[in-house]
């Protein structure tokens, strides 16, 4: 099968994925990459996202689907034909070998001049600014280090695609925001195509152009970030990235782009998504941040009443836990500044939401 | 850095020392088996081969009498009459046989001589003896007129020799005391043959080890147990029960030749136990596990994606396995090699019940002297040897391979 759109680099089609012959592992995946983009699976644990990876750099076989790459599929090539740099999770980086060595090793098996690998890996040593440990062995390395020559030797042969498999899974916080940003820096100098996976919904939001949600086998989403965050199309991905409010509730009415939810605390109207029907059962999102404590000065289309339990401190913004008549508990984060309120236990409270940030998901 | 009072300083060294004592005893007990169990024999085994006070203690005055003898020509007569003096009584007392033995190492065809003299010599009477011993043990034999026999009583007499390593690498004293080689050249030979022996069963086991560690290694831990009990059953299974079962696969009669003569591959019976063949295939057998073990152990330890990272990075599979998982495999392959070639140097066991004569390794022939021929002393020697070629083996090993590149767990 020929791609007829040009500009599509990277394109999987129905792919599956079985490695008992019973269970489906990936089910029907399919994703068009531009050339240069940024894309990330996101999802929990064992839905798939590795599988996806090792497909793509041909260490699994595909069971059924294709994919392609500038629309040529690429099934059947082997997997050190594919040219795709790789970075693992752990590293893999071969202890054995010096810093120079290990980035040496894919231009040397591509028998390129000694002095031009030698041109190539001081050049790609600086880009990740490790030039004076070119004679180290990876055992002498801090985990940031280690990373940084994982991805320079991932890039050295100037692959078009890069995949990352958690590669930043196994540093500290700091360390992983300093890598994000670094990873960010070279592909955007680099321009190469990434796939990336990871657990962290931060580091997927931060750094990606696109992000594909996966769960179970299946692509929930695929969308830019902020569009991921503001309209979710399901309740999953809508409870998977950020946090959420849900408030059960019956559809009464639906109206174009919007609905009327029916709740125990009063009506709301909310935005519709995909297979709400009339009349059917339905939980509704409010982010936490959405939310506004009675008396505000914003503009409101909604009103929940709601009993407080607590608020905690948590520094530049505030926590409130209230809890709905049904048992529901709801979260609304506000700004650390003067309007945020004071509640006595047991009060109730008015929170007040606008339309355009309360979507109804099918239950 | 604020620094500890006297009082601090006196307890730190106290808990330090309470530490250390506490750390000694929990290996108290291992110092002490090695000790009676290793370090005692070993050193009393190479005290032996160089310490042999049988003929001093048998003869001590003759040998003292012979010390001031020039070597040519006939020893003086009160020494040639003090050594028939010393033969009648130990005809008497039944230990002229063990000087029979003694100085027919030194020089071959001695020993009937000595006997039939202690024989002759054995109803002497006193006096006479006293007064006309050289005389006598003259008529005894005509050996007894030549210096060489002479010579050779004086070195036999030596407490301490090294006829023994002589022997052990095929070289002798002559009459003269030179050293030359021996007519029979037969231990640097079996010396060689173990080593060659030692050295194919160590390529045999790589060759099945190998494969079979890395595919356990790749496989789930159920598949990779189960494989586990088929490298493990040598050690479960009796010797004895092991060796019947290669004794009835392949004699004459046995299920492989019966097999080879069904299909007409052969005419007659080919020769497959008591040799070589057999030796090397039923150690295969045996030390294979020695192989396995510490080969596995450390593949499980190497992640697929060294692996898939070389290959994706446009190697092949096989210049990624040569390149990256050869050398990450190194210290299980080294370790396995070793202990195997070590082992089997020193193997005793199997060459001796499936060996024939073909297959005897040097054990076999150390063994021989301490139980059939009884020169402990030579055993020794040969021991010895072997345990010097062995340390030689390991510093060359730790010359270019490495110790550190060894992993033993
Ligand atoms: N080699 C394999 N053989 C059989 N099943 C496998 C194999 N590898 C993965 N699986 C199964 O496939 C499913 C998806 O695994 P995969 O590794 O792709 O998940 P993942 O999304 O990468 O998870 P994680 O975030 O934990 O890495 C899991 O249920 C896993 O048990
Ligand atoms: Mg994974």
């Amino acid at each position: 099968m020929k791609d007829t759109k040009a500009e599509t680099f990277l394109r999987f089609d129905n792919v599956k994925k079985s490695y008992d012959q019973e269970n489906l592992v990936v089910k029907g995946f399919d994703m068009h990459v531009q050339e240069g983009e940024f894309i990330t699976l996101l999802g929990p644990s064992g839905s798939g996202k590795t599988t996806v990876l090792m497909m793509l750099a041909g260490f699994e076989s595909v069971t059924s689907g294709d994919i392609a790459i500038n629309g040529r599929s690429i099934n059947k090539t082997a997997p050190n034909k594919r040219n795709i740099g790789m970075v693992f999770q752990n590293y893999a980086l071969f202890p054995h070998m010096t810093v120079a060595e290990n980035l040496a090793y894919p231009l040397t098996v591509r028998k390129m001049p000694k002095a031009q690998i030698k041109e190539r890996v001081a050049e790609y040593l600086a880009l990740v600014e490790l030039s004076a440990f070119g004679d180290r062995r990876p055992g002498q390395l801090s985990g940031g280090q280690r990373q940084r020559v994982a991805l320079a030797r991932a890039m050295i042969f100037q692959p078009t695609l890069i995949l990352m498999d958690e590669p930043l899974g196994a540093l500290d916080k700091n360390l992983r925001e300093q890598m994000q940003f670094e990873i960010t820096r070279l592909h955007k100098q680099i321009g190469f195509t990434v796939i990336y996976v990871t657990h962290d919904q931060t580091e997927a939001l931060s750094m990606s152009d696109r992000i594909a949600v996966f769960n179970d086998g299946v692509v929930q989403q695929c969308a830019p970030p902020a569009e991921l965050y503001e309209r979710p199309v399901n309740a999953f991905v809508a409870e998977f990235i950020g946090e959420n409010n849900f408030v059960r509730g019956k559809v009464t009415q639906i109206e174009g782009e919007t609905a009327k939810v029916e709740t125990d605390t009063g009506t709301i109207t909310t935005q519709t998504s995909e297979g709400l029907t009339e009349g059917a059962q339905c939980r509704v999102s409010i982010r936490p941040e959405k939310l506004f404590i009675h008396p505000t000065t914003h503009a409101h289309d909604n009103a929940l009443t709601a009993t407080f339990i607590t608020r905690i401190y948590v520094g530049d913004f505030i926590r409130y836990y209230f809890r709905l008549p049904d048992g529901t508990d709801i979260i609304v984060k506000v700004l650390n500044d003067l309007s945020a309120p004071e509640f006595e236990d047991g009060a109730t409270a008015q929170l007040l939401s606008l339309t355009k940030d309360c979507i109804a998901f099918a239950n | 850095m604020p620094s500890l009072n006297t009082q601090d300083a006196a307890n730190a060294r106290r808990q330090l020392r309470r530490r250390r004592r506490q750390a000694f005893l929990f290996v108290v007990p291992l110092l002490v088996f090695i000790l009676f169990a290793f370090v005692a024999p070993i050193t009393t085994m190479l005290f032996r081969s160089v310490y042999n006070p049988t003929v001093a203690e048998l003869v001590p005055e003759t040998l003292e009498m012979l010390e001031d003898w020039s070597g040519e020509g006939l020893p003086d007569e009160a020494t040639i009459t003090r050594f028939a003096v010393d033969m009648k009584r130990m005809a008497n007392d039944r230990t002229s046989g063990r000087l029979a033995d003694e100085i027919n190492r030194a020089l071959p065809g001695m020993s009937s001589v000595v006997k039939s003299t202690a024989r002759g010599l054995r109803r002497a009477d006193d006096a006479e003896l006293a007064a006309n011993g050289a005389e006598m043990l003259l008529a005894e034999n005509e050996r007894w007129a030549k210096p060489a026999t002479w010579r050779a009583i004086r070195s036999a007499g030596q407490v301490y020799t090294s006829s023994y390593y002589l022997t052990a690498v095929d070289l002798e004293y002559d009459s003269e005391g030179e050293i030359i080689m021996r007519d029979t050249q037969i231990y640097k030979q079996l010396y060689t043959k173990t080593l060659k022996m030692a050295l194919i069963i160590t390529g045999l086991t790589m060759l099945l080890g190998y494969p079979l560690a890395f595919y356990m290694s790749q496989a789930s831990p159920a598949t990779a147990n189960f494989l586990m009990v088929f490298v493990l059953l040598p050690f479960w299974t009796s010797l004895l029960v092991r060796t019947t079962a290669w004794i009835a696969l392949l004699q004459a009669g046995g299920v492989v030749n019966s097999t080879l003569l069904w299909a007409g591959l052969i005419n007659q019976p080919i020769e497959l136990l008591y040799n070589e063949f057999s030796t090397i295939l039923a150690m295969t057998h045996i030390l294979l596990p020695f192989m396995v073990l510490p080969l596995y152990a450390v593949m499980r330890g190497i992640d697929a994606s060294f692996m898939r990272a070389a290959i994706s990075m446009g190697s092949n599979p096989i210049g990624a396995w040569y390149k990256i998982y050869l050398p990450m495999s190194l210290p299980g392959l080294s370790a396995g090699a070793l202990l195997v070639f070590i082992i089997s140097v020193g193997y005793y066991i199997t060459p001796a019940l499936v060996g024939g004569t073909d297959g005897q390794m040097i054990s076999n022939i150390i063994a021989f002297h301490m139980q059939v021929s009884n020169n402990w002393e030579l055993a020794a020697a040969l021991g010895s040897l072997l345990l010097i070629l062995i340390l030689v083996l390991y510093w060359l090993f730790d010359r270019f391979v490495g110790t550190d590149n060894l992993k033993l767990g």
